[in-house]
C-alpha cells in the first residue's frame, strides 16, 4: 500500500476532499442550506397558501371579537371580549388545573410510592397495584373514563351525592365518640414505648396549644357556615361539584392583613430558630408554636370583627343549587385523572430516591439512636429529595402539558378555547399554533432553568 | 490466674449451649404474617385497611365483570336490569356487536382478511425477533424494520403501484429541481441558485429522460423495477470492488435474491395489475389505526432518534445547534399542540398541490414527537459509553460512521433497552390522542359505539371502558414486562 514511503518525509497530507475540516465545513454548510432551504420553502408556500385561501395574516385578529361563550372563566369574560382574551381565559385555565393537580399529585405520588415502601407487605402490594394500572393505560382513556363513566352517570342534583354524607352536624353522639376516638389514637401515638418523656411543663404547653386550637376551630366553623346540622358541604351530580363559596364582607381585609402577618412571623420564628440551631445545635422552634404563629393572629381577628368572612353554602333550589361554586364536571374529571396519572410516576420516582440512598445511613442512624420517624425525616428524606426533585419536575412538566387533553372532553383550557374554537373561527393556524407551541415552550424553558438551578445548588461538593 | 477446670468445681461445662432457636414469632410462615402484617399496632391498621379496601373493590369488579356479566344476548334488552329481573355487570353483547367496529373501523367488510393477514405477518415476524433464542435476528429485522412496512403499507392500501425506486428518485430529483429554481427571484443568490438548477437539470437530464420513456413493453413498473435491480446489481459490484470474488459473488447474489423477493411480493399483491381495491384511509380505524400510529412511530422514531443524538453529540457546530433546536422544541410542547400544528399547519407549508392523507399528517406529528424524546433516550447511552471505546475505535483507524456503527451504537442502545421500551410504551399510549384530529382509533371507536341509542344501557359506558382497558393494558403491561425480562438477561451476561 502506499503508506509505508520513506519515513523521513513529512506526514502526507490527505487529498482536500478528505481533509476533516474540510468535510465538517461541507457537511455543516450542506446542512444549513438544506434547512434554510426548506424554511423558504415553508415560508413561500405558506404565503400562496394563505393569499389562496384568503386568509388574514398576523396578529391583528386578537383584537376582534370573539363571539363564543367559555363556560369556566377566572377572569371576567363575555362574548363581547376579544380573541386575546380568550388567549388568557384559557391560559389561565390551563395554569389552574396544572397547579392544583401538581399539588395533589405530588400528595397521592408520596403516600403512593411511601406505600410501596412499606413493610406491611399489603399496602406495598396495593401501591404496586395501582402503579401498574395506572401506567398502563392511556391518560386519555382515563379521562374520558372520569368524564363519561364516573361523573357523567351520576345522579341529578335532586339526588346528589353528599360529602360527607355524615355532615359536621353538631352536637352529634356519632361526631363526638368520632373526636374521642381521633384524641385517643393521638395520645396512644405520642404514649408509644421507648421515647423520652416530655417534661411537664412542655406537655403542658403543648396540651394548653392543642386546646386552643381546638377551641378556636368549633368557635369558628359555625359561625362561618361550615357546619350545618345534618346537611352536606359538597354535593356531586351530573351538573358538576357543588362546594361552598367563600364571601368576603367588609373587614374581610382586616382577616387577610392578620393572616399574612402571622404568616410573616412564623416565617421569621421558624427563619431564626434553624438558625440558633445551626449556630448552637441547640434549640430550634417546634411545629405547633409555628402554626399557631402563623394561624392564631387571623382566627383572633376573625373573632374580634365578627366574622365578615363567611361561606355561602350550596342549597338545592327546585331542580339546582343555588349559591356555592360550581365546579364544571369537566375540571373535575381532567384534575382526577390527571393527579391519579402523575401520581403513579411520581410513586416510582419517590421509591427509587429513598432507595437509591444506601442502606448503610439507615443503619448508621439507628446506631446513633434515632428512631425510624427521625432517620426517615433527618437523614432517609433530604437525601433522596437530590434524587427526586429533577425528575419530579419533570412530571410537573408533563402534567401541565397533559393537562392539553382536556381539549378531549371539552374543558376550557388553552388548546381548547384558543388552538380549537379561535382557530376554527379565523382560520389562521399559524399565528394561533405558535402562540400555543410557544406558551407550552415558555413554561418549559423556565422550569429546565429552574432545575438547572437547583441541580448546581443540591450538587454533592466533593473533595 | 485459677484453673477452673481443676477437681473441686462441682460442674464446669466443656462445650458450648446450642444456640436457641428463633422466636416462633419472626420464622416461618407464622413469623412471616407476624412481621409482614402485624407486627406493632400500626402495622395491624393498615392491613386491616388494606383488607377493606380489597373487600370493597375486588368482590364488585369481578362481580361486574364475571359474576353478574351478561354473556349472552342481542340487543339491550338483554343488559337491562329491569328486563331481565336480576342485577346486571358488564354487558359483553355489546362488545362482540360493535367488535368488528372496534378492530377495523369502517375498513369495508369483504377486505378484512387484508388487516388480519397484516396482523397476522405483524406478529410472525415480531414474535421470533422477541425471543433471544431464536436464531437469524440480523435477517428477521431487517424483514421487520424493512420490508414489512411496505408489505404492509400496499396490503392495507391497496392500488396500483405506477413506479418503483428509479421513478421515486426521478420525481424527488424534479421537485428539487423545481424547488431551487424558484428561488431564483430572491436577491444576490438567486441568479446562482438559477444557474445551479439548470446546470443540475442538464446533469440529470439523461436520468430523468430514460424514466420518461419507461412506458413500453412490459409497462412503466416492471422497466422501473428491471432498471432497480440492474442499478442495485452495479452499485454492489463497485461498492464490493476491495472484496474477494466469491465474496462479491455472494453479495450480487443477495442482491438478485432481494430484487426477486421484491418482485414476488408485487405479484403476490398485484400491485402491478391493482387487483386489491384501494381502501382510504378515512375508512380505517379502532384498533388497527392504533396499531399502524404505534408500529409507524416505533419504526420511524428509532433511526430517527439515533440521528438526533449523534447529532446532539457530534463536534460539528451547526449540526449541535439544529439538533437541539430540533429536540428541545417537540419536547417542550404537548403532542396535541404537534398534532394540531400536523393538521392545520403542515398543509399550508407544503406547495398548495400537494394533498396529504390526514392519517399521514398525524404519523408524521407522532413519528416527530417520538423521535425527540427517543434521542434523549440514546443520547443516555451513548454518555455511557466510556471515552476509551471511542479512542479504541478511532485507534483502530475506524472513520466516523464506522465507529459509531460497530463500536458505540451497539453497546449503547443495548444500555437503554429498558428506555426504548418505555418511549415506546409512552408512545403507544399517546396513539390515543388522534382521536382528537377526527381519526378514530380504538378509543374513538369505542366513543363511537357509546352513541349507538341501540345498545344504551346503563352498563354500557363501563363495559366498553373495561374492555378498552383490557386491551391498553395487556399490550402496555405485556411491553414493559419484556422490557424488565431482556434487562435482568442483559444484566445476567455482564456480571
Amino acid at each position: 500500500m502506499a503508506i509505508n514511503e520513506d519515513a523521513g518525509s513529512a506526514p502526507a497530507r490527505a487529498a482536500f476532499h478528505n481533509d476533516p475540516k474540510v468535510r465538517a465545513a461541507f457537511y455543516q454548510i450542506a446542512l444549513f442550506v438544506l434547512v434554510a432551504w426548506a424554511g423558504y420553502e415553508f415560508v413561500t408556500n405558506a404565503r400562496e397558501n394563505l393569499s389562496a385561501q384568503n386568509i388574514a395574516t398576523g396578529f391583528g385578529f386578537l383584537n376582534n371579537t370573539a363571539g363564543f361563550s367559555v363556560n369556566q372563566t377566572l377572569i371576567p369574560y363575555n362574548e363581547a371580549d376579544t380573541y386575546a382574551r380568550v388567549f388568557w381565559v384559557g391560559l389561565l385555565n390551563t395554569l389552574l388545573v396544572a397547579a392544583l393537580g401538581i399539588v395533589c399529585a405530588t400528595i397521592i405520588g408520596f403516600t403512593v410510592g411511601i406505600a410501596r415502601l412499606s413493610s406491611n407487605w399489603l399496602v406495598a402490594r396495593l401501591a404496586g397495584a395501582y402503579v401498574e394500572l395506572i401506567r398502563n393505560l392511556p391518560l386519555l382513556f382515563q379521562i374520558l373514563f372520569w368524564y363519561l363513566a364516573v361523573l357523567g352517570t351520576l345522579p341529578n342534583p335532586r339526588g346528589s351525592v353528599t360529602i360527607p354524607s355524615f355532615a359536621f352536624g353538631w352536637p352529634d353522639p356519632l361526631q363526638l365518640a368520632l373526636f374521642v376516638a381521633v384524641l385517643g389514637i393521638a395520645f396512644f401515638l405520642a404514649k408509644s414505648p421507648p421515647r423520652v418523656p416530655l417534661p411537664a411543663a412542655a406537655s403542658l404547653q403543648r396540651g394548653a396549644a392543642a386546646l386552643l386550637v381546638l377551641w378556636a376551630i368549633l368557635r369558628v366553623l359555625p359561625e362561618v357556615g361550615l357546619m350545618r346540622a345534618g346537611d352536606g358541604v359538597v354535593f356531586l351530580n351530573n351538573r358538576g361539584v357543588f362546594v361552598p363559596a367563600p364571601v368576603f364582607e367588609p373587614g374581610s381585609g382586616f382577616v387577610g392583613l392578620a393572616l399574612l402577618v402571622g404568616l410573616a412571623a412564623a416565617l421569621a420564628v421558624a427563619w431564626r430558630g434553624r438558625q440558633q440551631r445551626q449556630a448552637t445545635g441547640k434549640g430550634g422552634v417546634a411545629l405547633p408554636l409555628v402554626i399557631a404563629i402563623a394561624f392564631g393572629p387571623a382566627l383572633l381577628a376573625l373573632i374580634v370583627t365578627g366574622f365578615p368572612v363567611r361561606f355561602d353554602m350550596p342549597q338545592l333550589r327546585g331542580f339546582n343549587f343555588a349559591g356555592g361554586i360550581r365546579v364544571i364536571p369537566e375540571f373535575v374529571a381532567l384534575l382526577i385523572a390527571l393527579s391519579t396519572y402523575t401520581a403513579a410516576f411520581i410513586a416510582e420516582i419517590v421509591r427509587a430516591g429513598v432507595l437509591a440512598v444506601s442502606h448503610g445511613q439507615t443503619e448508621a442512624a439507628y446506631s446513633l439512636g434515632l428512631r425510624p420517624g427521625p432517620t426517615l425525616r433527618l437523614i432517609v428524606v433530604p437525601q433522596a429529595m437530590r434524587v427526586i426533585i429533577p425528575p419530579l419536575t419533570s412530571q410537573y412538566l408533563n402534567l401541565t402539558k397533559n393537562s392539553s387533553l382536556a381539549v378531549g372532553i371539552g374543558y376550557p383550557d388553552l388548546v381548547a378555547v384558543f388552538a380549537g374554537t379561535t382557530l376554527n373561527q379565523t382560520g389562521q393556524a399559524i399565528e394561533i399554533i405558535a402562540m400555543t407551541m410557544a406558551v407550552y415552550l415558555l413554561i418549559s424553558l423556565v422550569t429546565s432553568l429552574f432545575m438547572n438551578w437547583y441541580n448546581a445548588r443540591v450538587r454533592l461538593v466533593e473533595r | 490466674m485459677s484453673d477452673i477446670t481443676a477437681p473441686g468445681h462441682a460442674f464446669v461445662r466443656t462445650e458450648l449451649v446450642a444456640p436457641a432457636p428463633p422466636p416462633a414469632t419472626s420464622t416461618g410462615v407464622v413469623g412471616w404474617i407476624w412481621m409482614r402484617l402485624f407486627g406493632g399496632w400500626l402495622n395491624t391498621l393498615l392491613t386491616v385497611a388494606s383488607l377493606y379496601l380489597i373487600w370493597r373493590i375486588v368482590p364488585p369488579v369481578l362481580d361486574f365483570l364475571i359474576f353478574d356479566a351478561v354473556w349472552t344476548g342481542s340487543s339491550r334488552d338483554d343488559c337491562l336490569a329491569e328486563q331481565i329481573g336480576r342485577e346486571v355487570g358488564a354487558c359483553w353483547p355489546f362488545i362482540r356487536a360493535k367488535f368488528t367496529q372496534l378492530v377495523y373501523g369502517f375498513y369495508p367488510w369483504e377486505e378484512h382478511w387484508r388487516v388480519d393477514l397484516t396482523f397476522a405477518l405483524g406478529a410472525a415476524l415480531l414474535v421470533p425477533l422477541l425471543i433471544p433464542r431464536v436464531p437469524y435476528k440480523g435477517l428477521n429485522a431487517i424483514l421487520f424494520f424493512g420490508v414489512y412496512p411496505f408489505v404492509a403499507f400496499f396490503l392495507l392500501v391497496g392500488g396500483k403501484m405506477s413506479m418503483f425506486a428509479l421513478g421515486l428518485t426521478a420525481a424527488t430529483v424534479e421537485l428539487v429541481l423545481d424547488g431551487i429554481a424558484g428561488m431564483g427571484a430572491l436577491p444576490v443568490v438567486g441568479p446562482l441558485l438559477t444557474t445551479i438548477a439548470y446546470l443540475l437539470a442538464i446533469v440529470t437530464w439523461p436520468f430523468r429522460a430514460l424514466l420518461g420513456a419507461l412506458d413500453w413493453g412490459p409497462g412503466p413498473l416492471w422497466n422501473d423495477v428491471i432498471l432497480t435491480g440492474i442499478t442495485a446489481c452495479a452499485v454492489v459490484w463497485y461498492v464490493t470492488r476491495r472484496s474477494g470474488a466469491a465474496e462479491r459473488r455472494r453479495a450480487l447474489l443477495i442482491t438478485l435474491a432481494a430484487m426477486l423477493a421484491i418482485v414476488l411480493v408485487i405479484k403476490a399483491l398485484g400491485a402491478d395489475t391493482g387487483r386489491l381495491p384501494y381502501v382510504e384511509t378515512r375508512a380505517w380505524g379502532g384498533l388497527l389505526v392504533t396499531l399502524v400510529v404505534a408500529v409507524t412511530g416505533i419504526v420511524a422514531s428509532l433511526p430517527l432518534g439515533i440521528m438526533l443524538a449523534l447529532g446532539r453529540r457530534s463536534r460539528l457546530p451547526v449540526v449541535r445547534f439544529l439538533s437541539v433546536v430540533f429536540i428541545e422544541f417537540w419536547r417542550g410542547v404537548p403532542l396535541i399542540t404537534v398534532l394540531f400544528f400536523a393538521t392545520y399547519m403542515l398543509p399550508l407549508f407544503l406547495p398548495n398541490n400537494w394533498s396529504i392523507d390526514s392519517l399521514l399528517r398525524a404519523l408524521v406529528g407522532v413519528a416527530l414527537f417520538s423521535a425527540a424524546y427517543m434521542a434523549e433516550v440514546v443520547r443516555g447511552g451513548l454518555q455511557a459509553i466510556p471515552r476509551g471505546q471511542y479512542e479504541g475505535a478511532m485507534a483502530l483507524g475506524l472513520g466516523y460512521w464506522r465507529m459509531m456503527g460497530l463500536i458505540v451504537l451497539p453497546q449503547a442502545l443495548k444500555l437503554v433497552i429498558p428506555g426504548i421500551v418505555n418511549t415506546f410504551i409512552g408512545l403507544f399510549k399517546d396513539t390515543t390522542l388522534v382521536l382528537i384530529v377526527s381519526i378514530f382509533d380504538f378509543l374513538g371507536q369505542l366513543r363511537a359505539a357509546f352513541a349507538d341509542p341501540n345498545w344504551s344501557t346503563p352498563v354500557t359506558l363501563f363495559t366498553g371502558f373495561a374492555f378498552a382497558g383490557l386491551v391498553y393494558f395487556a399490550f402496555c403491561f405485556g411491553m414493559s414486562r419484556y422490557s424488565l425480562f431482556i434487562e435482568r438477561r442483559l444484566n445476567v451476561q455482564r456480571r
